[in-house]
């Protein structure tokens, strides 16, 4: 269980990296907005608290692998990593371009940290399982962790690599579903229904956790939970898209767009007001 | 100087558009010409435009979900059952991710699929390398019975997306995401097959070849080389295949020397079926224009062009390396 000066903490951090998000989509000018921001939480709750991992030796044997599968989001990922200390917050405003180690999509030679090169869906499951299946071939104990999106649930390649973790009981091998109902073209239910979608993973022989994707201690404690299975675990993360900027929650248009200077400066504003509340809240 | 349907405004004040948007305006076109027609997308109904034509005919638009592999399969059922389906999404998913699909059950079959590739080449800017196709023309030409179309600006890419439906076989056609220069007009001629010529000079030296937006910076090189008194054809191919051999003997002939510009790989795009066709019909010295064994990378348009060499002034340089290679 994490303390309540813990979670505090935690939710402090997540509020910095949307800042950051913030500022590195207007800096770019292009690039995702959406899924970024609802996934803060849950980056903020997996490089903080759950993955063992150095920032200074991302090539650690020991620690734990963490793959992103929807490559698009990475923005959250790198912000995530500068907080973490992996390179200089400042670096981020570099995102997109040219010359820059933060590509629009990650690339794994580019970055140490990033582990794979992603961008075009339904690639990472299989990726992350195959690095599982080596760890556990070596009776190493790191676990690996794997992020996709829920749209990214119709590529055929995602369930290949479903149905194989499931065969070999990849128990080392955690996935979380950025569940926040949206893809590019509209709601996932009226794009390409995916419910039910717990039932789906149940059937492939997975272990499901379903959790409330901007609950840091509830996320956490799945991650703990996912540690007693004997086959592989989902967590189904419940997230509202563009998370922290009211204007823009649950939006679908916000899939793919960066904010301008203007909408950037509000943003900045309101969660910075956010971050307050939540502080104020606890003291 | 170019040929009579362009205008010298080209030059100095261009209309900018994108490929993707002629394919906008042909997929109705085509939509209207014929019933069959249907158009299916995976999940990038905007980008790639396919929803212009989901406003116009819904009854005939299929959402596919980001399922590029069944796009392709579904598509090859649709066409054998008797429609002339265009699948849309991005290049290196379509055919990039769903070749195989698109090998076996429209390509071997011979079925009338028009596969639509976008935001193909470095023009895609800031997404990087995993979006920056550039071997599309190479898995595409390497099919056999499959027509490779490659518009240069989007009025040709509205004629070519019209045209597919007609071919009643296979046909893959690239489109990009940028604006870029309209040069060719309504009355620019357009049949698959037919290379076309946009620039003459008298008694020329070099032919420069090209294929997509390049064109473009193919006829701004052109007009420098006349200030420098070198005077030079300028094609540009729409067919990548069938290729209009007839047209690239004769302008080897006649230049004795050949430059080909691309947005592509240079292993399997347009040098390498203007190399297989001349190697046979009339060898000559060839230059390439063309992305170097290299994968893409995040940037602007404009860095990544000059990055990858694919600007007039490396053609300029390329045209006097292919003069100076000239043994007659
Ligand atoms: C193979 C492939 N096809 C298409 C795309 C384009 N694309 C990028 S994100 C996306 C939607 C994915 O939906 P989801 O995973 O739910 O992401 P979210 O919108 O929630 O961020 C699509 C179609 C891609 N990156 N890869
Ligand atoms: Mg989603």
């Amino acid at each position: 269980m994490l303390s309540s000066a813990r979670v505090r903490e935690l939710n402090a951090t997540a509020e910095q990296i949307r800042e950051t998000i913030v500022q590195m989509l207007v800096a770019a000018g292009s690039g995702h907005t959406a899924g970024p921001l609802g996934m803060a939480d849950v980056f903020t709750a997996l490089y903080f608290e759950v993955l063992t991992h150095d920032p200074k030796k991302p090539e650690w044997p020991e620690r734990d692998w963490l793959i992103l599968s929807n490559g698009h989001i990475v923005p959250v990922r790198y912000a995530a990593m500068a907080h973490a200390g992996y390179f200089p917050v400042a670096e981020c405003l570099t995102l997109r371009q040219f010359g820059s180690r933060l590509q629009g999509h990650p690339e794994r030679e580019l970055l140490p940290g990033l582990e794979t090169t992603s961008g075009p869906l339904g690639e990472g499951l299989g990726q992350a399982a195959g690095i599982a299946y080596g760890l556990r071939m070596d009776g190493k104990p790191n676990r690996v962790y794997c992020i996709m999106g829920d749209g990214e649930q119709n590529e055929g390649s995602v369930w290949e690599s479903v149905m194989w973790a499931g065969k070999e009981k990849l128990n080392n091998l955690v996935v979380i579903v950025d569940r926040n109902n949206i893809q590019i073209d509209g709601m996932t239910e009226q794009v390409m229904p995916l419910e039910p979608f717990a039932d789906k993973y149940r059937a492939f022989n997975w272990n499901v956790l379903e959790v409330d994707g901007h609950n840091i201690p509830q996320f956490v404690a799945a991650c703990e939970e996912s540690k007693q299975s004997l086959r592989p675990t989902l967590i189904i993360a419940h997230t509202i898209p563009g998370k922290g900027v009211k204007e823009i929650e649950g939006d679908y248009r916000w899939h793919g767009k960066p904010p301008s200077k203007d909408e950037a400066k509000r943003f900045l504003e309101e969660l910075r007001t956010l971050g307050g509340k939540i502080s104020s809240e606890h003291q | 100087m170019l040929i009579e349907t362009l205008s010298e405004k080209i030059f100095d004040t261009p209309e900018m558009a994108a490929t993707r948007d002629g394919f906008g305006k042909g997929s109705v076109e085509a939509g209207k010409a014929d019933e069959r027609v249907m158009v299916l997308t995976a999940d990038l109904a905007e980008s790639t435009r396919a929803e212009w034509f989901q406003k116009e005919f819904p009854n005939r638009f299929i959402e596919m979900g980001v399922a590029e592999q069944n796009m392709a399969v579904v598509a090859s059922g649709l066409a054998n059952y008797g429609k002339i389906p265009y699948t849309t999404s991005y290049a290196a998913f379509n055919p990039g991710r769903n070749w195989e699909h698109i090998r076996t059950t429209i390509a071997l079959t011979k079925l009338p699929v028009i596969v639509c590739g976008m935001h193909a080449g470095l023009q895609t800017g800031a997404d990087g390398a995993t979006h920056q196709m550039l071997e599309d023309i190479a898995l595409m030409r390497a099919l056999p019975n499959v027509t490779v179309l490659s518009p240069c600006d989007a009025e040709e890419a509205k004629k070519a997306t019209a045209a597919a439906a007609r071919v009643g076989g296979p046909v893959y056609i690239r489109f990009g995401r940028e604006k870029t220069p309209v040069m060719t007009t309504s009355t620019t001629p357009f049949e698959i097959g037919t290379g076309i010529e946009l620039w003459r000079g008298v008694a020329p030296q070099v032919a420069l070849v090209s294929t997509g937006v390049l064109a473009y910076q193919t006829l701004l090189a052109a007009k420098q080389l006349e200030t420098q008194g070198i005077s030079v054809v300028v094609a540009n191919i729409h067919t990548i295949k069938p290729i209009d051999e007839t047209l690239l003997e004769k302008l080897a002939r006649e230049c004795g020397a050949v430059v080909t510009v691309e947005e592509h790989q240079m292993t399997g795009g347009l040098g390498s079926a203007v190399a297989e066709t001349l190697s046979r019909k009339y060898p000559v010295p060839q230059e390439y224009i063309a992305v170097q064994n290299r994968f893409g990378q995040s940037g602007k348009a404009s860095e990544l062009f000059a990055e990858y060499g694919l600007t007039s002034e490396r053609i300029v340089e390329a045209t006097a390396r292919a003069i100076s290679r000239k043994t007659i």
